[in-house]
């Protein structure tokens, strides 16, 4: 199959300093990849060497199957969102959607037609006359898609679209790029630090750390079955609890944790048994944690005394310590929980994820 | 301290305003005479060919600088190497005095030992470059002096203006594959308003009052040929003994930059109107 978006052994090197190593990628015709991680991990700059607007060091990038690597940014087929808007500020809305396409020489009717079609898709009809200053954040993104969407292009490449706007206009923005994704159908290269817009867009997220991805999954792999500590601390939120230990090995692996408590594996899926004792961590997400009476009907269960309640409305956070380890688990809003109180906790092993401590891998 | 100066500022600046209304000669008297020093002034030959030459140099040093500081200030921006070397260069001439520039330019210029004498020491006998002895080509010389001293100035202002300028602005502007020269020219360029203006009102405000490069180049001459207002009312304070016409000539200079500065103050009343209703 052909792919719509392939880099081949990209290396980007900034003087002496590596930023992104031997990367590869293959995005699917019509996907909808997020690249996430924190600041400084590589996701902006790889994006910037698909649009072209970086060269590249070693490697090659195909886009729709043609080698782009050399290509001039507007001959790659590919339009591009900013955080900043980007928009041109004496222009009007209409004039900042065409501008490009007026010095690329187009028609004049088939100019007015995709920027009536672009702005009846982003519903930005009535602003057209209007000037970026005198438009909301909200309104200014729209556009700036819009600006994207005149080229007419195959692939999109969003750069932190949201991080500009307010919590609100945010989910109400992001819930716009997902519906204009499943109209349009294009491949779409999404970068973000977010992980809520990572897990509702995405559909695989890569998971960048110091210009090396960890991980390339659908959502819900990469929320659950993560591949290293790395990535099972970096999604969720709250965070994943990470219980330190060691795990003995044997037909029927057990994990000790570094006080004693022995917990039991039950299903959990090894990648690959261990055949001897490893040092190891287990994470759980706090949601997979369980109280009171569900609780004794879990593989493993314990006596926990609550030490902190957090309620946040759609539901609660408590602290308390597992295995001696401080452990956050989510329970309804509605349970009654208070500080000081005793309770039994529990979980299944086999919905957490074991980590060797050592290389941080799952096992 | 504020009051003070302000205090000097406006009181002398009245008091020349009066004294143009008078018919002052060496000394100051309030013999008032109404507007008949400007209407003298008006007629005077020496001051109308000073107004003809500050219009002249006004608009092509103004303009030479514009264009040529944003030019230079485009190329600055294309993250060249020594770039702080460079900016020193383009700068120096404007932390020297005028009078040090004039004499240097005098030299340059002068048909004996300047540019045309080494031009033809070189062997091009026809070789003749001396504007400022021609009386028709002198006030170009001026020009060029004008520009060297004030260029880098220009091009620093433009060059802070096409550093604030956001730099996704012409990542977008590649995206959508607009040429470079079209984007500094059609994009950046209207961003810059405000640096433009800048440059604009200090060239200005250096042109009305331009004196001491005019001293050391011409001293007004050949003839009257590089006369300039300022030169004027200078000359008729001290050594013409007309201090009347002096004012009147000084209050006709102070016009144009009352007008300079209320012409920005309104453009900056008009922007943050435009500021409150959005």
């Amino acid at each position: 199959m052909q792919h719509s978006v392939s880099i081949r052994d990209l290396s980007l090197n900034f003087g002496n300093v590596r930023v992104l190593e031997n990367l590869n990628l293959d995005i699917a015709q019509g996907e909808f990849i997020v690249l996430l991680g924190p600041s400084g991990c590589g996701k902006s700059t790889l994006l910037n060497c698909i649009a072209g607007l970086l060269d590249v060091t070693d490697g090659q990038i195909f886009i729709g199957g043609k080698n782009v690597t050399w290509e001039e940014p507007k001959d790659r087929g590919i339009g591009m969102v900013f955080q900043s808007y980007a928009l041109y500020p004496q222009m009007t809305v209409e004039r900042n959607l065409s501008f490009g396409l007026r010095v690329a020489g187009m028609k004049k009717d088939e100019i007015e037609k995709r920027v009536a079609r672009a702005a009846e898709i982003l519903q930005i009809g009535p602003l057209l006359q209007r000037k970026p200053v005198e438009l909301s954040g909200g309104q200014r993104q729209r556009v700036a898609i819009g600006r994207a969407l005149v080229r007419d292009v195959d692939v999109f490449l969003f750069d932190e679209p949201l991080s500009n706007l307010d919590a609100k206009l945010r989910s109400d923005l992001r819930v716009e790029i997902k519906r204009l994704h499943q109209r349009l159908k294009n491949t779409m290269i999404y970068v973000t630090h977010d992980q809520i817009e990572a897990l509702t867009l995405a559909d695989r997220i890569a998971i960048m750390k110091n210009g090396v991805i960890q991980q390339l999954a659908d959502p819900h792999t990469i929320y659950n079955r993560p591949v290293n500590l790395y990535v099972a601390g970096f999604i969720g939120s709250p965070s994943m609890n990470f219980i330190q230990g060691e795990l003995k090995g044997g037909a029927q692996p057990t994990f000790v944790a570094d006080d004693g408590t022995v917990i039991t594996t039950g299903n959990y899926q090894f990648d690959e048994a261990p055949a001897a004792s490893v040092k190891a961590v287990l994470g759980v997400r706090p949601e997979h944690i369980v109280i009171g009476e569900a609780a004794h009907a879990m593989p493993f269960s314990t006596d926990v005394e609550i030490e902190i309640v957090e309620p946040m409305g759609s539901d609660t956070l408590a602290w308390t310590k597992i295995a001696g380890h401080p452990v956050t688990f989510r329970c309804s809003s509605d349970t009654e929980i208070r500080v000081g109180q005793n309770l039994k906790a529990g979980f299944d092993t086999a919905r957490g994820s074991i980590f060797n401590a050592e290389t941080t891998n799952r096992v | 301290m504020i009051l003070t100066a302000i205090g000097v500022f406006v009181v002398c600046i009245i008091y020349s305003f009066l004294l143009s209304f008078t018919s002052s000669r060496l000394f100051p008297s309030f013999d008032f005479i109404g507007f008949d020093q400007y209407e003298r002034l008006w007629s005077t030959q020496r001051w109308l060919v000073s107004v003809n030459n500050l219009w002249i140099f006004g608009l092509l040093s103004i303009g030479s600088n514009m264009v040529v500081g944003y030019l230079l200030a485009v190329f600055m921006d294309q993250r060249i190497r020594q770039e702080d070397l460079f900016r020193s260069i383009f700068l120096y001439p404007f932390a020297m005095s005028l009078v040090i520039t004039g004499l240097v330019w005098r030299w340059i210029l002068d048909p004996n030992y300047g540019l045309q004498a080494t031009v033809r020491g070189w062997g091009f006998a026809d070789f003749s470059f001396a504007p400022l002895v021609d009386s028709n080509t002198a006030i170009y010389g001026l020009v060029v002096a004008g520009i060297w001293n004030g260029v880098g100035v220009s091009m620093a202002i433009m060059l802070a203006g096409l550093r604030g300028v956001d730099s996704e602005i012409w990542k977008a502007a590649k995206i959508d594959g607009i040429p470079t020269w079209k984007t500094y020219l059609q994009i950046v360029l209207p961003m810059m308003r405000g640096a433009i203006l800048t440059a604009f009102i200090l060239q200005c405000v250096g042109v009305v009052r331009v004196f001491d490069l005019v001293v050391a180049m011409t001293q007004g001459g050949p003839g009257i040929a590089t006369q300039m207002p300022a030169i004027f009312v200078i000359q008729h304070i001290t050594d013409r003994a007309n201090v009347g016409l002096g004012m009147a000539a000084a209050t006709m200079m102070l016009l144009p930059v009352v007008l300079l500065l209320g012409l920005q103050q309104f453009i900056q009343w008009r922007a943050n109107q435009k500021r409150m209703n959005s």
